[in-house]
């Protein structure tokens, strides 16, 4: 791979690129990244954006520059990809059952399945934390099985409740708060991305990996 | 302890609860929010001698009316060029008063600005999110939004004379249709002319304009080709370019990440201008090298922190000071610095 590109940004943050695309060998390089930086004493660092191919680096532009930053992160290179056995499991329980579910039927007709296969799909998949994004705990789950990846709905969909299990694509994702939508719903977790509790306000870290449990109603 | 307790008359909309901003959660999707203009807000809070990120109010161009139920309190107002009408007394914003009970403040827009900051002598109650009363405006997590007829609580609420009358508003606060970027992270993805244009002509703001962001109106900026780029990390003042061409400048509770390019970022020094900016102003980018960015940044932070260490200082009493115009006599010939 590539050694990756550093890019300025604004005055206080670099965006350090590994690539365009999107694969499983640049998320865990820049997961690798992520934790080399937050372990190290980078001085004026401020906060770490790990995303799917690039990272970005916020500091303090009174304490420190690009030049400095690009330097400290350099020092740090190369890293070796984060496996997952370094990683974190979580297991969430996810109930299928119709009206947790509006969006089983048509992903199972897209993908030319039964409903019961794409849950069994789904829920036999182990998924990895690619990145945290657009609201607070969407945490982006990469690994949906290539046989029920469908692409997003071409308008979303209003009020989604917390809680609702999605997939669009290679990713799925559990919704902490109520949003908009153009991700098919498969399913309702009752786990916590944001805990409540101040210590440790979201369940996964990036790299961690998850998989479903399935449960009946009653179970929830 | 002593509380102040104000009755909300009525809140406009994008009225709502702040404080310094919660940074350091954009890995778990969650932006800093906290004031759109922070320079007025930490200019609100030092005048009353409240540490800079104190939880105040920030009221938008809808306009606040509280009234004094119980107690009374010390109130800042500082940011844009907003009337102020506090138990009769007219001034615009940039200004310490006391409200006592049974007296009202009326804060409405003015001249100048988007926004402006109501702080208080005292600590103003409300619930935190991940440590911050700071309004996450996307969830509502945080002190949230104001509504009329809501009661807000100031705890330990102190009467400060000796801080009462005029803030002087300074240059770094007040918009002057300027925005200086650095050009990138993305502009690769733009043909070189798009760069040239989104740089030399004026773009204008629309009404599109809230607390995640900005669009602007303008030429269009053109892409190489109809892309998909992965989801990246979005910050306060990135410049998005949206399929369509037009391109949106994000603010204080934008989206952590998102798939669009982004043509330029607007230096942190300029934001706070940029946001105090209205609907149908002009705003000229000019593009500056990362190294000027940060010599312009550090400059203006000490403006900033010499201006508010000179307001930190409570004024004397009448008495002092004219003690004090005594002593000195005519001898001030401005050379002091």
């Amino acid at each position: 791979m590539n050694a990756p590109q550093f890019k300025p940004v604004a005055d206080h943050a670099i965006l350090v690129d590994f690539a365009s695309e999107i694969s499983d060998d640049v998320n865990r390089m820049v997961i690798a990244l992520d934790h080399a930086i937050t372990t190290a004493q980078i001085k004026g660092l401020q906060e770490v954006v790990p995303a799917l191919v690039n990272l970005l680096v916020v500091f303090d532009p009174l304490e420190t520059d690009h030049v400095q930053v690009e330097k400290d992160v350099r020092s740090l290179l190369p890293v070796a990809p984060a496996s997952d056995a370094q990683a974190t499991h979580h297991t969430l329980d996810i109930c299928y059952e119709a009206d947790f579910s509006p969006d089983l039927a048509a992903v199972a007709k897209a993908c030319g399945m039964s409903e019961d296969a794409v849950i069994q799909a789904h829920s036999s998949a182990r998924y990895r934390v690619g990145m945290y994004g657009f609201a607070p705990g969407y945490a982006y789950l990469a690994g949906v099985p290539e046989a029920i990846q469908v692409p997003r709905k071409t308008a979303p969909v209003r009020d989604i409740p917390a809680g609702s299990v999605m997939i669009a694509g290679p990713q799925c994702l559990a919704t902490t708060i109520v949003m908009p939508t153009g991700w098919s719903i498969i399913g309702h977790t009752p786990a916590k991305i944001m805990t409540g509790n101040p210590d440790r306000p979201f369940l996964f870290d990036v790299g961690d990996t998850v998989s479903f449990n399935r449960v009946r109603r009653e179970a929830l | 302890m002593i509380s102040a307790l104000l009755r909300v008359i009525h809140a406009g909309p994008l009225v709502s609860i702040q404080d310094g901003g919660r940074d350091g959660h954009m890995r778990f999707g969650v932006s800093a929010s906290g004031p759109m203009d922070r320079t007025s807000f930490a200019i609100a809070n030092t005048a009353l001698g409240q540490p800079e990120g104190a939880t105040g109010l920030e009221v938008s161009l809808g306009g606040l009316v509280l009234e004094c139920k119980q107690g009374a309190v010390s109130i800042a107002v500082a940011g844009g060029g907003f009337s102020v009408d506090c138990a009769g007394v007219k001034t615009t914003a940039w200004t310490v008063q006391t409200l006592h009970e049974g007296e009202k403040l009326t804060i409405r827009g003015g001249a100048w600005g988007s926004w402006t900051y109501l702080t208080f002598a005292g600590d103003l109650k409300a619930s935190k999110w991940l440590g911050h009363t700071a309004t996450h405006s996307m969830s509502g997590f945080g002190g949230g939004a104001l509504r009329s007829g809501q009661d807000i609580e100031i705890e330990d609420a102190q009467i400060r004379n000796d801080r009462t009358g005029d803030i002087p508003c300074p240059a770094f606060a007040q918009p002057d249709g300027q925005a200086r970027v650095v050009v990138g992270p993305q502009d690769q993805h733009f043909a070189p002319s798009s760069v040239a244009t989104f740089l030399n002509t004026p773009y204008k703001l629309t009404d599109a304009f809230d607390r995640m962001g900005v669009r602007l109106n303008g030429p269009q900026l053109k892409l190489n080709e109809a892309l998909s780029i992965p989801s990246e990390p979005i910050l306060r003042g990135s410049v998005q370019v949206a399929g369509d061409g037009v391109p949106t400048v994000l603010l204080a509770d934008h989206q952590t990440t998102g798939g669009y390019p982004k043509i330029a970022t607007v230096i942190s020094s300029d934001l706070d201008r940029l946001s105090q900016m209205r609907a149908h102003d002009s705003v000229a980018f000019t593009a500056v090298s990362p190294e000027d960015a940060i010599s312009i940044v550090r400059a203006e932070a000490r403006q900033r922190r010499a201006y508010l260490d000179e307001l930190a200082k409570p004024r004397p009493s009448l008495n002092e000071r004219l003690l004090r115009e005594n002593l000195i006599g005519g001898v001030i010939s401005g050379a002091e610095d």
